[in-house]
């Protein structure tokens, strides 16, 4: 008797977390939905339609699906890359071009080297390219360790700079034969494959959400990481050192990225070629914020965001509404998760001790 | 605090003003050799650094008002970016300038109490607000934006009379389109309210020390509020002048970082007009010397390269400087009314 009390007890218990962590982010998408239901019917459009073809492009058929997952995975990464460095106290908005160098990093590997077997190519090219993604986040965390240079702003800078980079590479050095800029096709050895319409890609950033949650809640090293996100000044006293974890935090981020533009390289476009993935850097913030910064709540954040990128072209066709309106939506959703004074107060629903995250505290 | 530290601060003063000297008088020499060898291209060039100076010079005094205040403003690129685009579309359904240029100011203003309200009253992190604020515009402005529209033309210089003659700093100075002319007049009004003016002063204190400004009857969300609005508006004005000066026309994501590098120029000239005019200055010269390599054919290196300069130059000034700039103390707290 006691033992299904119990156990009854801890069911509604767990319901019980879970709404309280789960509430704000579900009522912030249902009002992000609405304002946006809004502005499509001053545009002129029936939201009812452009929702329904949404949903219809996003889970209709196996294909839709599928497509889904392939767009959900760069945003998982990305939401993760976000994540990990708000965690650390850092603004990681630089997922962009962190990405971008992931990318061509991979596809450099993955075209340039000849005659691999899979078992090694493959892992080599997607290895090298988020160990690139890394590099380019330590930038700003060494910057912000060793002169104060504020990382937003320097990881902007650094997206900017990625994109004539990438650029370059590919209208010069690494040009595929032709007129197009872009790098030459992968060798198949360093192709991920899908499952049926399932791409294996997915699953490999599901296990980095996973590696990302144990490394930062269960290893020495998560815990200082947190020490210095939550209070780097006594993260000094109690012998951390800061500047190494700054860095460090950002090279994470930059890694878990640059995996997201390697796993796009490698499993889904094949090469790397100019006005790939744009804007990830601002999704990324979305998904992080809508997950409450939890890397295992990135998965069905960035879930929710890839479907609506899959669907918005289905969106655009059925019922002709342009697919810009999925930003929108995004915007809307940061508003309202972040502003959760607004939901709590719709909801009523107190907020969880130590789950806020503090970004601004200067520029110093 | 501390006498002791009272001289190394005042000796460190000293040098950076013997350094600024020497770098003011090497640039003078600059212009007056590049003037007596090439006196079309110095002029071109420097009338371009001027123009090219103006958005980052307004997003730098949106910037420092606010922060002035105690209100970080990271979302300068989405305000100058939906400002530009409603200032275009205000000029191709009225076709008067004035009004478009009115509309423009308007737009931002409306983001900046956007802006305020999520920071002010939400007590929402400050960057996420902003950055609320950049994704937005970005995606309205898209999903609004229609391929095809045409406006009867953009705002042309007034040249002022007699100085407008004057060799080299006729051309420069007097010989702008009045959205330049503004941004002229605007520096030295933002220097002056903010250190001649009893609203100037409560607005620092506000920024420095806001429970001590409450203390003595200032009403710190009203300033921080005013203060991010009229911010908003001089960002909005930057986005006007991208669509009715210089380009003419609406181009998705135009603004290109620019709000980003107003924030550098503001924290270079250590949040001061005039000292955000000259840093801005130097990104517009980049820029301006940037587009006369790139006509003249005489460099060698990818236009890439060419097209990371204002990028580059940000990062060289954030870290190079930031140590040594002081910020307002509440910069970034939200105030918490006891």
């Amino acid at each position: 008797m006691t033992t299904q009390t119990d156990s009854k007890a801890n069911i509604s218990q767990w319901l019980m977390v879970f709404w309280r962590s789960a509430a704000v982010p579900l009522v912030a998408v249902i009002l992000a939905l609405l304002v946006g239901a809004i502005i499509l019917l001053i545009s002129g459009a029936n939201p009812l339609a452009a929702y329904s073809a949404l949903a219809k492009g996003a889970f209709g058929t196996p294909i839709a699906f599928g497509r889904t997952l392939e767009k959900a995975t760069p945003l998982i990464l990305g939401g993760l890359a976000v994540a990990f460095a708000f965690k650390g106290g850092l603004f990681n908005i630089g997922g962009q071009g962190q990405l971008l160098v992931g990318a061509i990093v991979a596809a450099a590997v993955g075209f340039g080297i000849d005659g691999l077997p899979f078992i090694i190519h493959m892992p080599l090219a997607l290895l090298v390219g988020s160990l690139a993604g890394a590099v380019y986040g330590a930038i700003p965390g060494a910057l912000k360790a060793y002169t104060g240079a504020h990382e937003v702003i320097t990881t902007i800078m650094l997206n900017f700079i990625a994109i004539n980079l990438t650029d370059f590479m590919a209208n010069g050095p690494w040009k595929d034969e032709g007129i197009v800029a872009r790098t030459p096709a992968i060798a198949e050895a360093a192709a991920i494959p899908t499952w049926g319409n399932i791409p294996i890609g997915f699953f490999f950033a599901v296990v980095a959400a996973l590696a990302t949650w144990y490394l930062l809640y269960r290893t020495t090293i998560g815990y200082e990481i947190r020490t210095v996100g939550f209070n780097s000044n006594a993260a000094k006293y109690a012998g951390i050192g800061v500047s190494y974890t700054i860095i460090l935090t950002m090279a994470i981020s930059g890694f878990l990225a640059g995996m997201g533009g390697a796993i796009e390289t490698l499993g889904v476009v094949g090469r790397y070629q100019p006005g790939f993935n744009a804007g990830l850097g601002f999704d990324g913030i979305t998904i992080a914020l809508l997950a409450r910064t939890n890397p295992i709540g990135v998965i069905p954040a960035a879930l929710l965001v890839g479907a609506m990128q899959a669907g918005s072209s289905q969106m655009q066709f059925d019922a002709n509404v342009p697919f810009q309106i999925i930003d929108v939506i995004q915007a809307l959703i940061l508003f309202f998760v972040s502003a959760d004074m607004i939901v709590r107060w719709i909801i009523r629903v107190k907020p969880e001790e130590g789950e806020q995250v503090t970004l601004s505290t200067s520029w110093g | 605090m501390t006498t002791a530290a009272v001289p190394k601060a005042r000796s460190r003063g000293d040098y950076a003003k013997i350094i600024g000297l020497i770098f003011g008088v090497l640039v003078l020499i600059g212009i007056i050799y590049g003037y007596i060898t090439n006196p079309v291209t110095t002029t071109a060039v420097l009338a371009s650094t001027l123009r090219q100076s103006t958005p980052l010079v307004l997003g730098a005094l949106c910037g420092l008002i606010g922060e002035r205040s105690g209100v970080i403003n990271i979302g300068i690129e989405g305000q100058m970016l939906m400002a530009a685009f409603i200032a275009f579309l205000a000029n191709v359904y009225t076709g008067n300038l004035f009004v478009a240029v009115l509309a423009g100011f308007a737009t931002g203003a409306v983001l900046g109490a956007f802006l305020a309200f999520m920071s002010v009253t939400l007590k929402m992190d400050q960057i996420i607000g902003g950055t609320v604020i950049n994704i937005l515009a970005l995606g309205l402005t898209s999903f609004f934006y229609q391929t095809g529209l045409t406006t009867q033309g953009k705002m042309q210089p007034i040249p002022l009379g007699p100085l407008a003659d004057i060799p080299l700093i006729g051309p420069i100075f007097f010989d702008n389109p009045p959205i330049t002319y503004t941004t002229l007049i605007l520096v030295m009004l933002v220097h002056y309210v903010l250190f001649y003016t009893r609203w100037g002063l409560r607005t620092r204190a506000v920024g420095e020390h806001p429970s001590a400004a409450d203390t003595v009857g200032i009403n710190v969300f009203k300033i921080r509020y005013i203060n991010v609005i009229i911010g908003g508006g001089i960002a909005g004005l930057a986005g006007a002048y991208l669509t009715l000066e210089a380009v003419g026309s609406f181009e998705r994501a135009m603004t290109n970082g620019r709000g980003f590098v107003a924030l550098a120029v503001m924290i270079f000239g250590k949040y001061t007009p005039f000292g955000a005019w000259g840093a801005a200055l130097l990104f517009g010269f980049a820029t301006a010397l940037q587009t006369q390599l790139q006509f003249a054919g005489q460099l060698e290196i990818p236009h890439q390269f060419i097209g990371m300069l204002p990028y580059l130059l940000t990062i060289i000034v954030l870290a190079g400087f930031v140590g040594r700039t002081r910020v307002p103390s509440a910069v970034g707290k939200p105030y918490e009314k006891e």
